[in-house]
This record gives C-alpha cells, structure tokens and sequence, in this order.
C-alpha cells in the first residue's frame, strides 16, 4: 500500500518530537528523581520566546534556537536552586506538585495575555518548501526538524553513556553520597542537569514553533503523551525514550490512518498494557 | 547495555506515582468549575448566595476559559453579557442583575455539573453562551429540568433546535446548517462538487458533516470520505494526507477553533491548497484568521452571521468591545451573547420575572428581536433565533487596510432562507 508510506514518514515526524521532548524528562528524572510535570510549560515557554525574538527584538530562528533554550536553562537553573531542592528530602509527589503547579501557573499566566488562538512562527526561509521523495511531499522544515531530533537524542545518550561527566552523572544517580566523598559537587551537578533538561524542553519548542501554533496549551498538549513515553520507555532511561519516542510516533501515525478517532488514546492503551506486562518498562531493569 | 538505570528510580511504587500523576493531569482541572470559578476574571462576576436572589436576576456565563475555543467565547463573552446588562442599566423591572461565569473546559459532565450548582444554590436563572455542542446538550437537559433558560450562542450543532429541541432552550448565533447552507452552498455553485470531509469527533463535528453533505448531495456534487479526528489535534498532516489521496476538490473542515488553525496551516505546509485542492473552513471565526494571518488564509470562503465591520453600528459595538479587550475584535459567538442577553432582559422586563424558565422563552419567542449586531429578526417555536448569514472571502494581505480588517462580502443570505424551515427541523415540540 504506497499510501502507508508517507503515513509512517509523518509518524516518525512525530516520533522524533516526542522523543526530543521525552530525553530531557528522562534526564531529569534519572538524576533528581523529580517527575518534571513542568517539562511541557517549558517547551513552550521554548516556543514563545521564540516568537517573541522575532515579534519584538526581530531575532529571527537561528538565533532563537540558541537563546530560547539559553533562557529557560538559566530559569531552571534558578528553579531548582530556589524551589525543587527544598523538596528533595521529602516524598517525590512534592516535587510533582510543585512542578506541576508551575505549569498551571505558566499556562494561566499565557493564556491570559495571548489567548488560545496561539500565534504564527514561520520557519527561516532556507527550510521553506518542500522535498518531493516520489512517495510524498515532505515540507524541508519537518525534515531538518526530524535530523536535528535524532544528533540531539544521540548526542546525548553519547555523553551520558560514553563521557566522563556522564559517567559522573550514573555514578551520582546510583549513589549521590560516596561520589560526593570523591570531592565531585553533586550539588551542583543536578543544577546543571535540571537546567540542560529544561533547555532541551525549549529547543523542542523553537523546533515545534513553525509547525504547530506558537500558543499557550501546546505543553499541555504534548506532557501526557511524553510522559507515557517515557514510563513505556522505562523511567529515567534515556535511550528507552528515545527509542520509544520513535516507535509511538510510527504506532499513532499507523493508528490515524486505520482508526483516526482512537489516536489520541492508542498511545494510553500501550501504555497500561506495558505496565501490566512490564511495570519497569521496556528498557529498565526490574527492580 | 544502553540503560543505566537506578534501582531506586525503577521500583514500582514510582511508576504508579507516576500514573497517579498522569490521572491528577485529568482530574485535578475538574473540581475547580462551581460559580465563577476558575478564570472568571471580569469584576463583579461571583454569584453571592447570601442575598437569596429572590429579587435579582444572574445570569451565568458557562463557556470555554481555558481551551482551544477560549478565544471564540471565553472572556470575550462575559464581557459581551456585561455589555448588555450595563446598556439597560444594570437593572431590570426593578431588579438588579449580576453576571457570573464559570469554565466548562469543554466537558460535557463538567457543564451539567456547574449547570446544576447554578441553578440550585446559586439562583442563576439563564445560561448563555456554552460553545461544544456536547456541553450545550447537557446543559440544556439540566435547564429544562430545572425549568430555566439557556441561550446557546457558542454551541453549533443543529439538533440544538432540532431533534433535541426544548421549551426552555433558544439556539442564537449560527448553526450547522446555517454554515452548510451558506458556505457548503456557495462553494458547490463554484464548482467543487466534490468533497472529502475532516471531521472534529463529538456531535458537533458530526452534525456540521451531516448538514453539508445533505447541501452537497441536494446541489448535484458527492462526499468521497471522511475522516474523524480526535478534538484538539495538534498535528493534521496525516489526515490532510488522506484528504489529498481521495482526490476531492473540496477538502471540508467540520471542526472548530483550533483544529481549524493547525489544519489550514499544515495544508499549506504540504503545498495542498497550491496543488490545486481547496480548503472549506465550514465554521471559521475572525479570531481564527487573525492567528492565521492573511497570506495563509486569503481566499477562504466562510459564513457568519456577524462581522464587526459591517456596518456602523456594528463599528460602534465592537470598538468599544475591543477596547477592553486590548484590541481583539468580538467573535459572531461572542456578539451573540450580547444580542441574546439582551433580548432575554426585554422578555423579563415584559414579565416582570424571570422565575419561570417556559415563560420567559415564550416571551422572546413572541417579542420581535431588535439589536444593533443583528439587526431584526425572530424567533421560532423550536427556539431557532432567525436573522441572516454572510458569506464572506478573507481578503489578500494586499486587500487589507487594518489590523483586523479581513472580510469581504460575496453574498448575504436573507432570514427566512439562512436557517432551516421549522417543519425540517424534526423538534418534536412542533408536532403538537
């Protein structure tokens, strides 16, 4: 069927978004243990300051793609320090609350000056038109969108897997306090990590700006199907999410073209099946 | 080998926080609704139960605060009631009258809920607004329960005045068989005479469909598919995929809001509009061309029963509501909250009370509507309001003079022809 073709090419779009979206999660959840709950705020907050670069200071995409996630790593940075870590002693459903919280709040706070309608972000002119692949026509933007996912996904397996700082990184995961007594700032290093998370989120969303509406519930939009990526994937595991990511883009891609009314569910369906098979997930290990 | 994962993460008392979480995401937006709940922002809009509202009049505004069609009704439409209510004064028959609004978060079992607090302990004695037909459906259940008024502006679907008609219901703004009987008809005497429908799915979607299929079979032209998406679909390029491979001149959008947007801008991204099909946006509001911007949305044709800039009049109004909305121009929903509010306040001026709920529709169904949005019109046994539809073009971005300024005129529908005959509208109150 050449039909199905283009279909699965679309949900690998979706795949690589959810995957880019899921890693910063699984990042974050991996070191501090915080179910990020403000992960899609972020993302869009990514989006809106991308639009904001261009509507007010005339910064167009390139630059944006740098600052946004600059921005919003800085503004974790200052999150975690001043709010998140307070809660580390307590039961991680504080931290869910707080995060989630900020979202609403993020949310609310948009929705208010912008509307729902959402603004419009064109992509650069370098990325406009489109490929003719013989089997479809694929918009050159969602093309570079679906390469650049898949260099940042691995790049960032490459430096947690492969690196010195990331084998920090496991190390602090698996046991904060003797790696602490090695005279590494763990600290620190979760800052730093909470931030890179977050800036991931906003680099999602400058790459998402162009394609959906810059508007105030897109987060909202994309956090519950991320967060069922990344418990099918296996908590905290970061190439359980990206592989994950990819494979639900490809499952609803195929599910609008066989069953359009369940993909927005299809995803939850495989999500509680996996639990009840694998409550780890896919790629954690029992404990 | 890829995975180093912690043991203390993995343990399955997380996974189920995490689950517990993923359902708090639901659930923990429902409870806030009751009673100028969340959102309600405009002064003067809680309901206080205290003063037992024997001798005042509320009327509550239940619509989408939070969603993707906040900005078709939303606080767009509190205000719109609010300008009614201060254009008579405040008062009515000796009365004062409040405003309350709530958000119904485009549930159904939400808006039957606020619906029902209303009424009983809040004395609110008409609902108006409420966009998503499936809310309009269950707060029209509640309001003929309880024997109140409830006055749809933002709700589209047909049954509203059809099947489903009630005594206590009056349907104002547009519905689906207005737009398919203006923009379905329009398009098929251009010529396209085929179709392949996008459809939202819950009622509305499904009624919208409904209505211009039977406009396009009744023309001579032939709906090739469907296909029904999920409400709030962020990305439509599979489903504008299957409306290109089927082949259909029209590609027909049975959605609202924001579904409308993402769907017109991707089928521009995949160059679908350029290789030839059209895009049929059948329920298009201003608020959704502004997101648009013109250069992606000129040429699309659409209907509605109100744009601010018609006339002087509607000048005037809008100005000043646009005022208080840093600009935004009102929606044909939000305009008919306001024509509608203030048919209702003639209707109870003429009682003297707004207590019976039969009565007071009675009452507008009798009394000619007169209003400076709508001009005159009437209303008729099943509830149906009458006035005429427009169907306009978006104008080029050559074309435009002002921010807002994106309609242009093709053809005016006159009242007696915009909406359905009573005897096909199928309302069982009419058998009698």
């Amino acid at each position: 069927m050449s039909s199905l073709l283009p279909q699965l090419m679309l949900g690998l779009f979706n795949g690589a978004c959810y995957a880019l979206l899921s890693l910063g999660l699984a990042i974050i959840f991996g070191l501090l243990n915080v179910v990020n709950f403000a992960h899609g705020a972020f993302y869009m907050l990514g989006a809106f300051i991308g639009w904001g670069l261009l509507h007010y200071a005339g910064l167009g995409y390139w630059a944006a793609l740098v600052i946004a996630p600059l921005v919003v790593g800085v503004l974790g940075v200052v999150l975690e320090r001043t709010l998140l870590s307070r809660l580390y002693r307590l039961d991680p459903l504080y931290n869910l609350l707080l995060t989630f919280g900020l979202a609403l709040i993020l949310q609310g706070l948009f929705l208010a000056k912008f509307g729902s309608s959402g603004e419009i972000y064109d992509p650069p002119a370098a990325l406009r038109g489109a490929w003719n692949l013989g089997f479809m026509i694929l918009p050159i933007y969602r093309g570079w969108v679906m390469i650049v996912s898949v260099v940042v996904c691995l790049a960032t397996w490459y430096v947690t897997e492969r690196t010195k700082l990331g084998s920090y990184l496991r190390a602090a995961t698996e046991n904060a306090g003797l790696v602490q007594a090695f005279g590494i700032n763990v600290p620190r290093m979760v800052t730093v990590t909470y931030g890179l998370g977050v800036a991931l989120a906003a680099f999602a969303g400058v790459l998402a700006a162009p394609i959906f509406r810059v508007n105030p519930t897109m987060g909202d939009d994309m956090i519950i199907i991320v967060f069922a990526v990344v418990v099918i994937g296996g908590m905290g595991s970061i190439m359980g999410s990206i592989v994950t990511g990819f494979a639900l883009g490809l499952v609803e891609g195929l599910t609008k073209v066989l069953y359009p009314p369940a993909s927005s569910t299809v995803v939850f369906a495989l999500m509680a099946l996996v639990l009840l098979v694998r409550p780890a997930g896919l790629f954690g290990k029992a404990p | 080998m890829f995975t180093h994962v912690p043991k203390r993460i993995v343990d399955r008392s997380m996974v189920l926080t995490l689950c517990a979480a993923l359902s708090a995401a639901g659930a923990c937006k429902k409870p806030e609704p009751p009673a100028g709940g969340a959102g309600s922002a405009a002064p003067g809009t809680t309901a206080d139960p205290a003063t037992g509202g024997g001798g005042k009049v509320v009327i509550g505004v239940l619509t989408d605060m939070s969603g993707l069609y906040s900005d078709v009704g939303g606080k767009g439409s509190v205000l719109a009631a609010q300008m009614a209510v201060d254009e008579v004064g405040g008062s009515v028959a000796g009365m004062p009258i409040e405003v309350v609004s709530a958000d119904h978060q485009n549930k159904p079992d939400v808006g039957s809920t606020v619906a029902r607090e209303w009424y009983d302990t809040k004395n609110v004695d008409v609902i108006v607004d409420v966009p998503t037909s499936s809310v309009a459906f269950a707060v029209s259940d509640v309001t003929r329960d309880k024997n109140k008024v409830f006055l749809a502006s933002g709700a589209g679907s047909s049954d509203l005045t059809g099947s489903k008609c009630s005594p206590n219901t009056i349907h104002w703004a547009y519905d689906t068989w207005a737009l398919a009987n203006a923009t379905g008809r329009e398009i098929v005497k251009n010529g396209g005479d085929t179709w392949f429908f996008l459809t939202a799915d819950y009622v509305f979607g499904a009624s919208l469909e409904r209505d211009v299929s039977a406009v396009v079979a009744q023309s001579g032209g032939k709906v090739l598919g469907d296909v029904k998406h999920p409400i709030n679909t962020p990305d439509f390029s599979s489903f504008l995929l299957q409306a290109q491979a089927s082949k259909a001149k029209i590609i027909g959008l049975a959605n609202a809001g924001g579904d409308t947007i993402n769907a017109i801008k991707q089928a521009a991204e995949f160059g679908i509009v350029s290789k030839g099909q059209k895009m049929a946006g059948l329920l298009v509001f201003i608020t959704d061309i502004n997101a648009l911007g013109l250069a992606t949305a000129q040429g699309l044709l659409l209907s509605e029963s109100f744009y601010w800039d018609r006339d002087d009049q509607t000048r005037a109004w809008s100005q000043k509501f646009a005022a208080k909305r840093n600009g935004t121009m009102p929606t044909m929903s939000q305009a008919g909250v306001y024509s509608a509010v203030l048919h209702y306040l003639k209707a109870v001026a003429a009682l003297k009370s707004a207590k019976d709920g039969k009565a007071v529709v009675a009452k507008m169904e009798e009394l000619p509507t007169e209003d400076p949005l709508f001009g005159k019109g009437t209303i008729d046994p099943n509830g149906r309001k009458r006035h005429p539809m427009y169907v306009y073009e978006v104008k080029t971005p050559a074309e435009s003079k002002a921010k807002w300024d994106y309609y242009k005129l093709i053809r005016e529908v006159p009242a007696n022809l915009a909406f359905r005959p009573v005897a096909d509208s199928g309302c069982p109150l009419i058998k009698k």
